[in-house]
């Protein structure tokens, strides 16, 4: 009886405190994530707002008078992309990294079709070592594949950005996309082998439309891995008219032609771009496709 | 239409032999059930007549032609499968029309055929549909329906019902029966339930471990099952079976003995056998009944199961009539002995 009693006696006293125990945590919580983006997202608001600033604005007050005083100008934009040859770099960059997302998916998913959905002699043995390379630095291959390019004259074209950007994502893709296209139900590919379909059929009537939030992130992924890299264009497009974005606004902070506001301009254009690809293919990387292919 | 033939087919996977030389000859518009225990080989066995596995020994005829080397599509055959398997980003007029199109019939083809089997599967109002946005029952349609729309020459079926409630079970089972008798296709079911075996089948398939245990029509594997296993696979409640010793035309389980009708067989005198009965054969008795002491007593409505032990073995009874009886009561009950079965406890096959 007085245990009890006793210990309802605890458990009306606990559980106030409890309750304002959760309470304070939930508004730590709430306080950290806030300052994490305080801190994320003041620097972006800041480049933001100077590529709208005025030279003469921005070298007497700080960013941040643009809200006190709002006078913007569109003259960083106009030219960073017309003077200093960013503009032409924005369509460079696009023509490096489209072919190459597109060959990345593709070359992928075939790939991991074949793994995943062919039986043949040494298929554990190349997919271990397509895993297993990947650790070593992909700086490693950059050596000789110059000298490879060199003696068939292809630098200074596109094509070796191509293929060495895929090359080095591919495994990956392969990877990714092997666990997905092993998950699909066998019976899918059962039936339409039974409805008559041929392997190219089956690749790219069933699995490949089963396939596309991976496939999106996959691509989204290599998106910003080769509109992000420096290296590899530099070494063999160099610094001149075939430069992507990457390469021009490194070169443009050297220089500092066109002035401070013109290179936060031009920076801004490089990261608007995947930005927005991210934002507007985000659902992707949720939604799955599968429902309904089996009992569910 | 076609028959289908087996001729000692074998199933190796890596070393492992699953089916052990299995004969069966399934004639033109039969419709044949492979059934047995999970893991017995029924779907490999299945799908070497699909073409989706290997032969690894003998042959498959379908029609006159051996199809051992063939692709699945060129056996004309069509599969259902358990998982109904059907195109999740295609509707369910699509899902139906995939083979036709990729025959390479024309588009107004197509539309009318589709919209022919939907009318027998009653699915016209569904055709627009994703297989995401329809029930169980009616994934289980579309799975029919783009069977039939190809007109095939067999149907394959691995256990279409079992992913489906009870209720809509026995219905479906239905529906697939009134199927083949409007169709008139040969066609082959898998199912590891003996009911559906029995109430489906024109000729059962019963298998166990990769051989084939007994072939017949559903009531002569009821009726005279030819070993053990088919004995105790086929019918629900299960057959019942009692070791005892044979001896002038009875059998004597412990100090009972139990009349086997038809002349007494000498070379089983004096033998062990399996006593085996089946439940609805046992029958309230008078004076003249063998003890039954009971156990267990479940009313169904229709009828009773009594389960109790006679002469130390367990038994159960089915009786038709209302038995008020309580467990520990003794009752008098007359075993028929015109539909005993024995066995051999040895080799396990029946012996009168
Ligand atoms: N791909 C496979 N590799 C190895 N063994 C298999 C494979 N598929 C099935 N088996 C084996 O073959 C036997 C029969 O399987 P299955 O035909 O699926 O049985 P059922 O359909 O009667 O339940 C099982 O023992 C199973 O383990
Ligand atoms: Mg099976």
């Amino acid at each position: 009886m007085s245990a009890i009693e006793s210990r309802r006696a605890t458990l009306v006293s606990v559980r106030p405190t409890s309750k304002l125990a959760s309470r304070l945590k939930r508004i730590a919580l709430h306080g950290a994530v806030l300052l994490l983006c305080v801190v994320w997202f003041t620097p972006v608001l800041s480049l933001f707002v100077t590529t709208f600033r005025s030279e003469s604005d921005s070298s007497q007050t700080g960013w941040w008078h643009a809200f006190v005083e709002w006078r913007p100008v569109l003259s960083n934009y106009v030219e960073a992309m017309y003077l200093t040859g960013v503009g032409r770099s924005v369509v460079n960059s696009i023509v490096l990294t489209v072919p190459t997302v597109l060959g990345t998916v593709l070359f992928s998913a075939i790939g991991a079709f074949a793994l995943a959905r062919m039986r043949f002699r040494g298929r554990i043995a190349l997919f271990l070592a397509m895993v297993g390379f990947q650790v070593l630095p992909p700086q490693l291959v950059l050596v000789p594949m110059l000298k490879f390019f060199l003696a068939v004259g292809l630098t200074g074209t596109f094509i070796p950005v191509w293929v060495i950007e895929m090359g080095l994502t591919v495994p990956f893709g392969i990877f990714l996309l092997y666990g997905f296209f092993s998950s699909i139900p066998s019976d899918l590919v059962e039936a339409a082998r039974i409805d008559g379909a041929s392997e190219p059929r089956i690749f790219f009537q069933i699995i490949l439309p089963l396939s596309g939030a991976v496939l999106a992130s996959l691509a989204i992924l290599q998106f910003m891995i080769a509109w992000n890299h420096l290296l590899i264009p530099l070494i063999f497009l160099g610094s001149g008219s075939l430069s992507p974005l990457t390469v021009q606004v490194a070169s443009l902070a050297q220089t500092n032609a066109g002035g401070l506001n013109t290179l936060t301009a031009a920076t801004f254009i490089s990261v608007i771009v995947p930005l927005v690809l991210i934002v507007s293919l985000q659902k992707y990387f949720v939604r799955g496709v599968l429902g309904g292919a089996v009992k569910g | 239409m076609a028959n289908v033939n087996l001729r000692d087919v074998r199933k190796v996977y890596n070393q492992t032999q699953v089916i052990h030389g299995v004969n069966v000859d399934i004639d033109d518009g039969e419709f044949v059930v492979l059934v047995g225990p999970s893991g017995c080989g029924k779907s490999t066995l299945l799908r070497m007549i699909a073409g989706l596995e290997e032969i690894s020994d003998g042959q498959v005829h379908i029609g006159s032609t051996v199809v051992n080397e063939m692709s699945p599509k060129d056996r004309d055959i069509a599969m259902v499968f358990q998982s109904y398997a059907l195109y999740p980003h295609m509707t369910v007029a699509q899902n139906m029309g995939f083979s036709l199109q990729l025959r390479g019939d024309a588009k107004p083809e197509i539309r009318a055929k589709v919209e022919k089997a939907a009318k027998i599967l009653n699915l016209e109002a569904l055709l627009e549909r994703y297989p995401r946005q329809l029930s169980g029952g009616q994934r289980q349609r579309v799975a029919m329906g783009r069977a039939i729309v190809r007109n095939p020459q067999v149907f394959l079926f691995d256990e279409p019902l079992s992913n489906l409630d009870a209720k809509l079970r026995v219905t479906m089972r239905g529906e697939i029966k009134a199927l083949h008798q409007r169709l008139g296709s040969t066609m082959i079911y898998v199912t590891h339930d003996q009911i559906e075996a029995m109430t489906m089948a024109d000729k059962i398939v019963v298998m166990r471990d990769g051989f084939v245990e007994q072939v017949g029509s559903p009531l002569a594997l009821y009726d005279r099952p030819a070993n053990l296993f088919v004995a105790g696979f086929i019918g629900s409640p299960g057959m019942n079976f009692l070791s005892g010793r044979y001896a002038q035309g009875r059998v004597w389980i412990g100090d009972i003995a139990l009349p086997v009708a038809g002349p007494p067989s000498s070379e089983n005198e004096g033998r062990h056998v399996v006593y085996g009965i089946r439940p609805e054969n046992l029958s309230m008795g008078g004076e003249a009944g063998q003890p039954l002491i009971v156990e267990v007593v479940e009313p169904t409505g229709a009828e009773t199961h009594v389960v109790g032990q006679v002469a130390g073995q367990r038994v159960i009874g089915v009786f038709r009539e209302r038995v008020t009886t309580r467990p520990g009561d003794v009752l008098r009950v007359e075993f028929d002995s015109r539909k005993v079965h024995l066995f051999d406890p040895q080799s396990e096959q029946r012996i009168n």
